[in-house]
Order: structure tokens, then sequence, then C-alpha cells
């Protein structure tokens, strides 16, 4: 399979890459639609290429629990599932970055609140960006948006939470999750050894150190504060050096849409078709949604006379944008929400009316 | 015949009994006579014992334990409420040559992590797991616990513990050893010096049966809480043993068959 | 004949006064001293030290492990 061109659903595209990418364990739950991750997993049977442990836990709140004690023994530990499932493991998520273990959760978004849809949407960016969890803490959150970003984004995710002991996001939503797309995948990695664990993991105490102790508590508030301001600065390095976005046509653009995942793939479409009516409108499409991309958007600010933020939700990252923006602009909300995805003469017909006849 | 001189028995080649060195200096914050102490002591002693400092991982609880890593010295993780057995899973399937126990109280163990404790017994993980039931919940000021007493006064159960409002108390220790996962299930006891012999034993049997990889290890240590209970320690051991130990009585529920 | 004589040592610094050492000595060898600890806690200490025969039942059951025994055998030669 390797250097060829393959076919493949988005999550399937994910979980092969998660074994290429040397993971060391995957713990999840089933839930539509992102099931396919784990049948891939069960079926490839990555125990017998790389070790691979792969493991289907009693609920959401025990997998997110074994990410902690797994990435807290050091090793590359990742689950996935969508959104009610992320919802039970937002304690576990506040406990991860309390603990400042590097973890890697994939959210194939559906529709909500509640129960909600099994059909895709971007109603999960607030949980996603601003904590999720009790206390002030990020996850750094990627969201991909082809089946070949699947695949790539696992190592980058890893690379990252371990480059900062914290919890990262792969961020997808339900159409990602489920389409075919040609895909290209890296060469296997070789698991780490034992040997090759993190000084910091609890791998069993040798005379030659202190025992490794794997805690998000810290009773006295002094120190607790002083822990804060560590996670602050953190995010401020994540905020100074981790920024990805793309941007589509925004050379000559008189309007911005900006969009990520899905909704920034249709988006290019809803460019195109205004272009050709002779509207000049551009796209910025944030890759890692935290830290998210002021600085571009405000650089955009100054040559653009509106922004359209579309996401299949009710409005959420429209409230990043703003304030990348701050009030030099008008900036707009346009999407569908519970499973609908927006079509792109809907985004078009938004434009004009929400920013260009505004 | 010549009355032999303190100093000359206080010398450390008479030493029969000291603090063992894998239960570090610090002092445990365990009010006076708590039996968390006393099974903290137990863990380390056993684990000095066997010579397995070096790879052994402890996992705490939430609840009065959550400190155990100050105290026993061994690489530790603190878990989230009741997700102690899910931890520990993950991390013997990852390093499965390592010595992993979980130690979780009854609230911990017995309701907010029923789901995580029945299906790591049932699974059969390779681990090590202490139940530490004292019947009511210590650290956040003596509310009920699943294992209260019926009639019990907790500060949630002013007058009493009762089933028709509260249910019963659960016997979590008989409930596991029911599931073909658990090996080896005992309920023990610390309060007198015979019956820490006893656990003693239990937790070395517990440690020594996980290098056999036949499931899980699941010692329950029914103990008192003098705070919860508001009795001096002394008065605490005796309604333990007169109110308790009917109960939840001790001894071997399931022991291996091979 | 042989005896045994034994003596225990408190770390009254770390002693908390739960007294369940003083209920666990077959010999009564142990009681609660009148002076406290700078925690406050009346600590264990030998009251009695010529009954003591290092049977260890006091550090055994002794929560935080603050009693340290010593057990000697003594030779004697009957007259």
């Amino acid at each position: 399979m390797d250097e060829e061109y393959v076919l493949m659903k988005g999550n399937e595209a994910l979980a092969e890459a998660a074994i290429r990418a040397g993971v060391d364990g995957y713990f999840g739950y089933p839930i539509t639609p992102q099931s396919e991750v784990m049948e891939y997993l069960t079926a490839a049977k990555p125990w017998e290429r790389t070790g691979m442990v792969v493991f289907q836990a009693e609920s959401e709140v025990a997998a997110i629990n074994m990410l902690y004690g797994g990435a807290g023994a050091g090793k590359k530990v990742m689950t996935s599932s969508s959104s009610p499932g992320i919802s039970l493991m937002q304690e576990g998520l506040s406990y991860i970055a309390g603990a400042e273990l590097p973890v890697v959760v994939v959210n194939v978004v559906r529709g909500g609140p509640g129960l909600g849809t099994i059909q895709p949407s971007q109603s999960d960016y607030f949980q996603a960006t601003k904590g999720g969890g009790h206390g002030d803490y990020h996850l750094l959150v990627l969201a991909p948006s082809s089946v070949q970003e699947m695949a790539d984004f696992i190592e980058d995710a890893f690379e990252l939470a371990f480059k900062y002991r914290n919890p990262v996001m792969i961020l997808s939503d339900g159409a990602i999750g489920q389409m075919m797309e040609k895909v290209k995948f890296k060469p296997q990695k070789t698991r780490r050894s034992d040997d090759e664990l993190p000084g910091w993991a609890t791998t069993g105490k040798t005379p030659d150190r202190e025992r490794n102790i794997i805690t998000s508590l810290d009773l006295d508030p002094y120190r607790q504060e002083r822990f804060n301001i560590h996670l602050q600065e953190k995010y401020r390095k994540m905020e100074a050096e981790e920024v990805r976005y793309e941007t589509f046509r925004t050379e000559d653009a008189e309007y911005l849409l900006v969009a990520y995942g899905t909704s920034s793939r249709i988006c290019q479409k809803s460019v195109q078709l205004a272009r050709e009516e002779g509207i000049k409108v551009g796209l910025l499409r944030p890759i890692t949604l935290y830290p998210f991309p002021k600085e571009p958007v405000a650089q955009l600010a100054t040559q653009v006379k509106g922004m359209l933020s579309v996401e299949m939700s009710a409005g959420q990252m429209v409230e990043d944008v703003r304030l990348a923006a701050n009030g030099r602009i008008p900036v707009e909300h346009f999407g569908r929400m519970g499973g609908v995805i927006p079509a792109p003469e809907e985004i078009v017909e938004a434009l004009k009316q929400k920013i260009i006849g505004g | 015949m010549a009355e032999l001189d303190l100093k000359d028995i206080i010398a450390e080649e008479n030493v029969v009994y000291k603090k063992t060195k894998v239960l570090t200096d610090k002092p445990m914050h365990y009010c006076p006579g708590c039996g968390h102490s006393t099974l903290h002591r137990i863990i380390a002693e056993v684990i000095e014992e066997m010579g397995i400092q070096e790879k052994t991982i402890g996992i705490a609880p939430v609840g009065c334990a959550v400190f155990m890593y100050d105290y026993i010295d061994v690489d530790s993780q603190e878990a989230a409420h009741g997700r102690a057995p899910a931890l520990a899973t993950a991390i013997k399937r990852l390093l499965p040559d390592r010595y992993v126990f979980t130690y979780q109280g009854d609230g911990d163990l017995a309701a907010i992590g029923t789901a995580e404790t029945i299906h790591a017994c049932n699974r059969g993980e390779n681990i090590t797991m202490f139940f530490v039931n004292n019947g009511i919940y210590g650290m956040t000021g003596g509310q009920m616990a699943p294992t209260t007493l019926e009639g019990m006064r907790t500060s949630t159960t002013p007058y009493g513990r009762d089933y028709h409002l509260m249910g019963h108390p659960i016997k979590m220790t008989d409930l596991v050893a029911q599931l073909p996962g658990t090996y080896y299930v005992t309920r023990q006891a610390v309060h007198t010096p015979n019956y820490v012999r006893k656990t003693k034993k239990a937790v070395r049997k517990a440690f020594e049966y996980q290098a056999l990889g036949k499931g899980v290890s699941f010692v329950e240590v029914v103990s008192n809480c003098n705070s919860g209970w508001k009795m001096p320690p002394v008065q605490a051991v005796k309604w333990l043993d007169e109110n308790m130990l009917p109960y939840y009585p001790l001894g071997d529920i399931k022991v291996p068959q091979d | 004949m042989a005896k045994v004589k034994g003596a225990i040592v408190v770390d009254t610094e770390r002693c908390k006064g739960c007294e369940l050492c003083v209920i666990s000595c077959p010999t009564q060898v142990i009681a609660m001293s009148r002076k406290v600890n700078s925690k406050g806690y009346h600590y264990a200490y030998m009251e009695n030290p010529d009954a003591c025969n290092g049977c260890t039942n006091c550090a055994i059951v002794c929560p935080d492990g603050v009693i340290t025994v010593y057990r000697k055998k003594i030779v004697t030669t009957e007259i």
C-alpha cells in the first residue's frame, strides 16, 4: 500500500494512519458516525503488525481515562468518538490537561444538542476550542478538511501533544469521516520501545530517580496558581508557534469567507460561483482552531470590506473572527444546523444579503 | 539474674520491626487510627519484601486516599473519581510486565466507579485492586456511602440509612467474585494485629497472582472512619467489630482453583 | 533457660495517639503519655518496659508505622 493512492473513508484513513504513526494504544467506544475507526483497527490487527493495543472500553468515560493512564505511562495513546461521546470525555480531558498528558482525541462531530442527529455538524467548536471541561485549559485543535488530512493529522497531532504535553483534538465531522477519497499513506513508523519513554512517565521508579507522579491535584492555592500560569504560558507559546491556516484567492479579495473542515470545501465552490458573478471573494480556512489564526484574519480585515463566517452551527467560530477583526469591518455568520450541509449557492446568497447588501 | 538494660535491647541488630523504606517519611494526613494508613503501610511492606518497587505503578483514587502517592514510594497516577480501574487497564496492557495496583474507597469503587470496577473485573485485567470500605464518605465530611449500613447515621442520613429511601448497603466484593475475570477475591480488616497479619498475606498473594496473568486480584479491607463515625479510634474499632463485620464478614470469597 | 526481652521506640512526633497499640499489647506495656507532641497528640510510651517481649503487635497495628520493635534473647543460668 506504500506510495500508492487508495480510496478510503475518512474514519478508516485515520485508523490506518494511526497504525503507521506508531501509536501504542487506541481506546474507544462505538458511536455513529465514527465507528469505522475501531472497526478498521480491530480488522487490521495492528497488534500483529506493530504491537499496538486496540481496546473497546465500556464507555467513553472509561476510554478517556484509559488515555490518562496510558499517556501517564508515556505511551502514544488516542481515542475517537462523536459529539455525545466527546461530552462524556470532558471530565477526563480536564484531568488530562491538568496532569499535562499528551493524548490525541478525534471528534467526528454530529449535530446536537443531546442525542441530536448522526448527520455532520460543526456545533462542537466552542467545546473544542474554549476548554470543554472545568478549569482554565485549552486543547490544541486541528481541523481536517479531507480524507488525506484525516490521515496526515494523526502524526502531527502526536508531535504537538508530546511537544506541549497537552491534549490535542482532531475536530472532524460526519461528512469527512464518512466520505471516501483518495489518500496516500506515509510508511510505517516503528513504535517507541519501553526504553524510549519520556522521563516523566510512570514506568516504575528506578533507584536513580525520585518517583514520578501524574496528578492534577495541588491544594496549595499559590502553587496551583503558578501551575495555571505555566499552562497559560504554554497556550501563549502555541499561539505564537503553532497557528496553521490556508488562504484561497485572497490576493485581490474584497470579501472574505472564513470556514474550516467541510464548510471550507463548500466555500471554495462558493468563491468560484461568486467570482463568476464578478464578486471578488476569498476564503481563509483555519487549520488550527485553537490557536485560532487571529493575525491573518486581522490582516485581511484591513483589506476586505466584510467577512462571513460559514459554519454548520448557529455561529460559534464567528466570535473568534469578530474578535480578530476587532470591529474594523462587518463580520456575520451563515450556517445550517441539525446535520444540514449548506449548498454553495446558499452561501453566496448569504454573503450578498448579510455583507455586500448590508 | 541481672536486669537487662534497655540500651542493650534497643540496638540495630535486635530490630524485629521497623517502618519500611517504601513508605516515605512524609507524615500521613489520615486521622488517628485510620485504616488507610495501615493498608498503605502493608502495601509498601509487601512491595519491599517482594522487591518490586521498580516495577510497580500505583493508582490513587479521589477521596481520603487521594494523596497515596505522597506516601507509597512508587511511580503513581492520580485518577478521576472512580476511574482508577480504567487507568490501570491501559497501563497494564501497555506495560504488561509491570505490577499495577489500584486503591479505592467505597464511594470511588462502589458508587461513581461501579462501571469501571465491574468491567475491569469482568475482563479479568491482570491488576491488583484494593478496596477500602469504611461505610462512609470521609473526605467530604461523612456523607452516606453505598456501603453505609442500614440505620447508620451520616451527614446525609442524619436519621439513619433507611433502605426504603436509600437502598441497601452494597456488597461489592461478593458481586465481583461472581465475575469470571476475578482470580482471587478476599475481604480483610486491619484494626487488630491478627487481622493485619492476615491482610498482609492477602496483599502479598494479590501481587503474586498478578504475575500469573490470570485476572483481577481483589482485596477489600473493612475499615474504620473515626471522624465520619464520630468516635474515638478505640471505640470505632469496637463498633466495626460489632456492626460492620456481621454484614461484611471477613475471609476469602474466591480462591484460585488451579 | 532462654528468655526473650523486648523494647519499643515510638517516633513520638509522628504518633497520633490513636491508642490501637495500647489495646493490642498482650502484656500491657504501653500507655499514653500525659505530654503531647507538637501536633497536640498524646503519644504512646512504654509504661511497663519490663513486660515487653518484642511481639511486634503494637507496631503491626500502628497505622502510621511509628513504632520500632527490638527483641533480644537472653540466656540465663539457673542456680
